[in-house]
């Protein structure tokens, strides 16, 4: 299929989500944008292979995310770095206490296996229906469905395990109002 | 032969880990929040001229074809 207006303007509408997508992957702000980029480019290099009709969201993920498997073994490592850059891409800057509960919900999540975590990204944030999140990760609807439900229970157990440490910053607010002094 | 068991022995079971429908749900609702704070941001103008520059190839076919005067498609 050529690229008609029509076609490029559905591919911008995608951006963002193509954006929110590599940035849950990644956990990188920076490494998002340019996973972005390249799915930008190898998607209009390769527009002839697309089916019109077909989904082009759906097409778009796929393709963002094999590079971003190719690419994650390549560079693991910087992973580990993901937290604090995360937080720099907020435009609304969350209040204190809902900053640290995404922040361990962010923690969290990078803790999942890569399967799992990507399938409950496309089903539960993307929105992607179970057949579609399959065919995006090559792997049968089943595989995804198990996947999404290991995923929800890992996180689960990871932040709201009974008796876990579920409890306010007092200290630190406590700091703020008695230290505003000078 | 009907596939109701799958169906059944899903959502009713809170099953291991503690799996409530409200963890579930609270589960769901901190990931979308995640997820939707990056798509409002809308598309980066790094993006929007990278797909309009590719739009324009180098050598756009653009002779001065005008003037034909069959094709009269209704304007006017």
């Amino acid at each position: 299929m050529p690229l008609t207006d029509s076609l490029r303007n559905d591919i911008l509408a995608a951006v963002p989500s193509l954006r929110a997508f590599a940035i849950s992957l990644s956990g990188n702000a920076d490494r998002a944008d340019d996973l972005v980029q390249e799915t930008l480019l190898r998607a209009l290099a390769n527009i002839d292979s697309f089916q019109p009709g077909s989904n082009l969201p759906a097409w778009l993920f796929t393709i963002l995310r094999n590079l971003f498997r190719s690419d994650y073994r390549k560079r693991r490592r910087e992973v580990e770095d993901a937290e604090g850059n995360y937080a720099k891409t907020l435009k609304t800057q969350p209040s204190q206490n809902a900053h640290l509960e995404f922040e361990e919900f962010r923690t969290a999540l990078d803790k999942l296996p890569q399967d799992q975590r990507e399938a409950l990204i496309l089903v539960g944030a993307s929105g992607f229906s179970y057949e579609d999140a399959a065919s995006i990760c090559g792997c049968a609807v089943g595989t995804i469905k198990s996947r999404v439900n290991r995923a929800r229970s890992k996180l689960a157990a990871l932040l709201y395990v009974d008796g876990a440490e579920d409890f306010g910053p007092d200290e630190t607010v406590r700091a703020v109002i008695g230290g505003s002094g000078g | 032969m009907k596939d109701l068991k799958s169906q059944a022995s899903r959502s009713t079971t809170p099953g291991k880990g503690g799996l409530t429908p409200e963890i579930q749900s609270r589960i769901g609702h901190q990931l979308r929040a995640m997820y939707d704070d990056v798509v409002r941001q809308g598309v980066p103008d790094r993006f929007a001229e990278l797909i309009k520059k590719l739009d324009a190839p180098g050598a756009t076919p653009h002779v001065g074809h005008e003037g034909g005067s069959n094709d009269n498609n209704g304007r006017d």
